[in-house]
């Protein structure tokens, strides 16, 4: 009980099914802006994938269609490996990160942390053992009655983290989670995030729109385009070297950055760079 | 280490004894000012009584005043519990969905904007006891400001959150109680503050409009009772206690929100640059 558990390899049978597919989605909003336009994707078990793409490409509607927070206009969403309610939604795998921590400021790190498992009508003592476990996990132990105001930016990143993760889901949904945080911090938090992935295999589709942050974390990068959003290009990424301080400062990586600038300059529209910003 | 800790906490006491003692001292000054202006310009005590009459008064009258006193704060305090009620209710419901609020919303304003004084000789019609209206009254008042500032609150919540909620199968009640309603406590703190004020103008008010007489009335009776017999010196005492039941509730309210607020919300932080 004192520790998560995840499984290092699920049944066979729900391995082979993926954990989302996307066919043919389009979605409209009421305004008449068509947001995603015949998007298709299939993530599967175990997967890090980024969605990169400049704005407006309808990554984070995409994120959102794929949490079951917003409905198609036309196509479809499944899941696959997952239990679906009674509301056509994917019961307790999926957890998502916004772009802002997006915490109660009345509850304190305990209290934000425990909200998932609370909204489950699971007691506090009950709870206790899972929270401070996904506290730990996050390095904020020892913060457990402070209050949000009392943090940094990064660290209530972390317990928007911890947040997510106490329900052991099986997919994690990230809205550029790190973007408005500093280049020192987020390298630390892009750190965590591979170790929690590697730690825990759990899925992670994490949108963003810096090259780098994607070509660092994720073996598996879908590129979009914008008016109307929909997927570029999607290539695995394998590398060598384990992602660390070294895989950082190395050739591979520059090379894998380079190949995923140009990729994303194509799906802008633009053939080459020429002092363009790419961050 | 500790050097410094207590020079700081020196520093900190010195700042909480000024904050209390400045203003006092400008109350003093301004009562001796009354007194000595009083005495040195000699004016009948039936136009303006000096402090010490007054003082004299508030002693000799209190047999009269005291349950005065009780009986307005009576009123007060129950019309204030319950416009919490029905505008924390009231609000809740109003926000369920649009077609509530755009069918009763109206209903609210037309109340809130009718000035009391006009509707009070209706409601004392009505009304059962003087000491119902007055409580109707003073209700009416105080109620508008704690509905308007909790339907604010209900809809001012984080869209994030919401989504939140959402995403984790949380039921309408769960989002209430444990997002809305904290979400938007202090909206509620600061229409318990305004509505807190308004009750007891609201009581006053409502007394006057009613001209109640005799056993069981309030502070602004014997105001009234004190001007007809000239006795000033009793009025100021009765406007006093008036003035400092307003400032206790004010007092109490404050601090309610501060305990409340002070742990997260900024508007009871103390900014530190």
């Amino acid at each position: 009980m004192t520790n998560l558990h995840y499984p290092e390899t699920p049944p066979t049978e729900t391995r082979k099914r993926p954990l989302v597919v996307m066919s043919g989605v389009s979605k409209s909003f009421s305004s008449g802006t068509l947001a995603l336009s015949d998007m298709s994707l299939t993530v599967e078990n175990g997967e890090f994938v980024s969605l990169l793409g400049p704005s407006g490409c309808g990554k984070s509607t995409a994120l959102r269609i794929i949490s079951g927070l917003g409905d198609v206009t036309s196509g479809e969403i499944d899941w696959p490996a997952s239990r679906i309610n009674s509301k056509g939604l994917p019961e307790g795998d999926i957890s998502f990160v916004f772009q802002e921590p997006t915490l109660m400021p009345w509850q304190t790190v305990f209290g934000n942390v425990y909200l998932p498992l609370r909204l489950r009508r699971i007691s506090k003592a009950a709870a206790r053992d899972e929270i401070m476990a996904c506290l730990d996990m996050v390095g904020l132990k020892d913060f457990a009655d402070a209050y949000p105001r009392e943090l940094s930016g990064g660290m209530k990143m972390r317990v928007s983290i911890a947040r997510a993760l106490v329900t052991k889901p099986k997919l994690l949904l990230m809205d550029e989670p790190f973007a408005a945080l500093d280049e020192i911090t987020r390298q630390k938090l892009n750190d965590d995030v591979l170790r929690l992935w590697r730690e825990t295999g759990i899925t992670v589709i994490f949108v963003t729109h810096s090259v780098y942050e994607s070509a660092y974390l994720s073996n598996r990068i879908v590129v979009m385009r914008a008016r109307p959003g929909g997927v570029h290009a999607d290539f695995p990424l394998v590398t060598s070297l384990e992602r660390g301080p070294l895989y950082r400062t190395s050739e591979e990586y520059r090379a894998t950055c380079e190949k995923v600038s140009q990729s994303l300059l194509e799906a802008i529209g633009f053939p080459l760079a020429n002092g363009l910003e790419m961050h | 280490m500790t050097a410094a800790l207590d020079a700081n906490l020196i520093r900190r006491h010195r700042e909480t004894m000024l904050r209390v003692l400045i203003p006092i001292s400008v109350v003093v000054c301004l009562i001796l000012l009354w007194q000595v202006l009083v005495t040195a310009s000699g004016v009948p005590q039936y136009i303006l009584p000096g402090p010490s009459a007054v003082g004299v008064s508030l002693v000799k009258d209190w047999g009269t005043l005291a349950p005065a006193l009780w009986v307005t704060t009576k009123i007060t305090l129950s019309a204030l519990a319950l416009a919490l009620l029905g505008g924390v209710g009231m609000a809740v419901f109003l926000v369920q969905s649009k077609w509530i609020e755009t069918a009763f919303y109206p209903i609210a304003v037309i109340l809130q904007v009718t000035p009391i004084v006009a509707v009070a000789p209706l409601i004392l019609i009505y009304a059962p006891s003087t000491q119902v209206a007055l409580l109707i009254c003073a209700f009416l008042v105080a109620f508008f400001p704690i509905l308007s500032n909790m339907v604010q609150g209900l809809k001012s919540v984080d869209h994030n959150l919401l989504n939140l909620f959402d995403l984790y199968g949380a039921s309408r009640l769960q989002t209430l109680l444990y997002l809305k309603l904290p979400a938007s406590l202090p909206y509620f703190m600061t229409g318990l503050k305004i509505g807190g004020g308004l009750s007891l103008i609201a009581a006053v008010v409502a007394e006057f409009a009613a001209g109640s007489a005799g056993a069981g009335s309030g502070l602004a009776f014997r105001l009234l009772e004190a001007q007809y017999r000239l006795n000033i010196p009793r009025l100021f005492a009765a406007l006093i206690l008036l003035s400092a039941l307003g400032v206790v509730i004010f007092g109490i309210t404050s601090f309610i929100a501060w305990l409340s607020l002070h742990r997260w919300h900024e508007s009871s932080i103390r900014r530190e640059n």
